[in-house]
């Protein structure tokens, strides 16, 4: 059932809204456990946009084994979302960035506001990312470092390719799932795809992994469905690999996975001059599991991501 | 003048995009003043070539303190002004959301961590910045409550006011807040204006600026004291929100007395015209912020007020 949580009026006919698909076969919404995914806080990230559907229909085929609550918010950054922008489209701000937000804030702050106070009290929370339109991500959880002792039993049960404990600015303050964290709900972020695209094949694993955790909380009495075990990696494990000229980057990767020190990964060429200006070849040996999507880039532009240490299993 | 290149990033296409400081007089690093970060800063920017015009000026006529060096950096973002664009580059990546930076991060924290290691050595930095929401400012000298934060240095500057910000989260990557972490006095002067000139208010920041260098003794120059600033915590100011969505018309201008009680604004429908809402001030006060856009959100902030002062 879908219920409009929060409504503000825009200046020409029209409100925007956070909207709640709250599935239940219980009136005793307090006493059970509950889950909240969250998706669309950023605009030109759609993958969340199939696992809402994806998700619901899963549930709905076999409702009977739906034992507690779950909230589904599909589109938070509702304007961002319909005009494909990663930001709030107004004031150009991250959403990500305004968490916990204010009741007496700004539009965009009171909708942050009476998201974290809807899903205040819930048993875990999900924010569901896919990537920008600059890199390709495979499928990860992203944990915040302070709470990852608390957050790893249960993002050990998404079926990820890796589980990554950092202070980037998914998992960092004034995000989401920061704010849920310091109010005592556990939440990871999940991210995969790349930008403005949807990559059914994640969105289905994400789901499998959503499932899991429903079961652990009991919220879900179907099956659980079984994964290897998930690396665990920080920033000190991972190869950071940038731009360090300016031009266009090609890409020698068609699909992540394994990677052997001296590898090419890609080039920069210069068009105009009908050079290459530097090749990127693989410091170790790991797994890719980040590559650059959008071709032209600048000195500091991320190209890949290898994890080549896991931190632990 | 000694014109020097500060840092360069280079395009795929386009020209280099070279940041050019100015520098006044030689020996200690004494202030170093910052234009726009955003393409949107175009005051901002103007202000600042408007200072290095004068200083140019002062200097040929040795009114630059001995063993003083002065550094103006009009821009760190030529790129987007050029386009108008608000951020930097393909990945729209904000300047002053970056700092203190980093050797080898993303292109914005690259940038940020090249102008920190210029301008590390400077006592007094001084940014033109700007704010998120476009609207218009009483002209104020901005510190971040940091700790290390020293209001009666930032009323030397003779503006009206001063404001002190508890920082956010959001506010630990701007260059204010990184600035006085390094143990750097940092203040951000707004003008009040962003995507136009105002060449009064920008008369006004430049002599500010000119102020306060003659203070700190870096200059030698006769001007007017200014104001004795009215230092305000930004906590206390009162925010009046637009209760409806439609077409913004203000009653009361900036820098304008208002009563409680007073119609301040209303709010009128897009489409039969009629006045949907008229907005009440909640306190006597004087006007310290006003909205600028013409169409108006629900809970969008229309005016910020100073309680209880008077003109």
């Amino acid at each position: 059932m879908y219920d409009t949580i929060f409504s503000m009026e825009l200046p020409v006919g029209e409100h925007i809204k956070l909207l709640r698909n709250r599935i239940s076969n219980t009136e005793d919404i307090k006493n059970s456990s509950r889950m909240s995914i969250v998706t669309g806080i950023h605009g030109d990230e759609m993958e969340g946009q199939y696992i809402c559907y994806e998700l619901t229909r899963r549930i709905e085929n076999e409702r009977d084994k739906l034992k507690g609550v779950v909230d589904i918010y599909p589109a938070v950054n509702l304007l961002g979302l319909d005009n494909a922008i990663h930001t709030i489209p107004k004031e150009r701000l991250d959403m990500n960035h305004i968490f916990p937000g204010s009741p007496d804030g700004s539009m965009m702050e009171r909708v942050a506001y009476a998201l974290i106070e809807d899903i205040a009290g819930a048993s875990v929370c999900i924010d569901v990312h896919g990537s920008d339109i600059f890199t390709r991500e495979s499928l990860q959880v992203r944990i915040n470092e302070e709470f990852a002792a608390g957050l790893m039993e249960y993002a050990k049960l998404m079926p990820a390719n890796l589980i990554w404990k950092n202070p980037c600015p998914s998992v960092a303050a004034s995000t989401l799932v920061h704010s849920m964290n310091c109010i005592g709900v556990p939440a990871f972020t999940v991210e995969c795809g790349v930008g403005n695209t949807i990559n059914t094949k994640y969105g289905d694993r994400i789901v499998d992994g959503i499932f899991n955790v429903m079961k652990y909380f009991g919220i879900w009495e179907g099956e659980a469905v079984h994964h290897d075990d998930t690396p665990v990696c920080d920033d000190s494990s991972i190869d950071f690999m940038r731009a360090d000229k300016a031009g266009l980057f090609i890409n020698s990767m068609n699909k992540f996975g394994r990677v052997k020190k001296g590898q090419c990964i890609g080039k920069i060429i210069d068009v105009n001059k009908n050079e290459v200006v530097q090749e990127i070849i693989a410091p170790n040996d790991g797994i890719l599991f980040t590559v650059r999507e959008f071709p032209m880039v600048y000195e500091g532009a991320l190209l890949a991501r290898i994890l080549v240490q896991e931190v632990e299993k | 003048m000694r014109q020097v290149e500060v840092f360069r990033i280079k395009s795929p296409y386009r020209d280099d995009m070279v940041v050019h400081g100015y520098t006044f007089g030689k020996g200690q690093e004494a202030a170093c003043i910052i234009g726009s970060m955003r393409g949107t800063e175009i005051q901002q920017t103007y202000i600042c070539s408007q200072l290095v015009k004068r200083l140019v000026e002062l200097e040929h006529n040795g009114n630059i303190s001995a063993n003083k060096k002065i550094l103006v950096i009009p821009t760190l973002n030529p790129y987007a002004l050029n386009t108008s664009r608000k951020f930097w580059g393909v990945e729209d990546e904000d300047i002053n959301r970056a700092f203190p930076g980093r050797e080898m991060g993303k292109t914005n924290e690259r940038i940020a961590k090249r102008l920190m290691d210029y301008v590390k050595d400077y006592t007094f930095g001084i940014q033109f910045a700007s704010f998120y929401v476009d609207g218009e400012f009483m002209p104020h000298v901005r510190m971040m409550d940091t700790g290390y934060q020293n209001t009666s240095l930032a009323n030397l500057f003779g503006l009206p006011f001063v404001v002190v910000r508890k920082p956010q989260p959001i506010d630990t990557t701007t260059l204010n807040y990184n600035w006085q972490n390094d143990m750097t006095a940092a203040f951000s002067v707004y003008s009040g204006y962003n995507e136009t000139i105002n060449e009064e208010r920008a008369g006004q920041s430049v002599s500010a600026v000119l102020r306060f260098m003659t203070r700190m003794g870096i200059l030698r120059y006769d001007c007017l004291s200014g104001y004795i600033s009215h230092v305000i915590n930004e906590e206390s100011l009162t925010n009046v929100y637009a209760g409806k969505g439609g077409i913004l018309r203000r009653l009361k201008d900036i820098g304008k007395e208002v009563k409680y009680g007073e119609p301040i604004a209303e709010v009128i429908d897009p489409f039969v015209g009629e006045v949907k809402e008229t907005v009440i001030a909640p306190t006597d006060g004087i006007i310290f912020f006003q909205q600028r856009e013409p169409l108006v959100n629900e809970s969008d902030v229309i005016y910020r007020i100073v309680r209880r002062i008077h003109e």
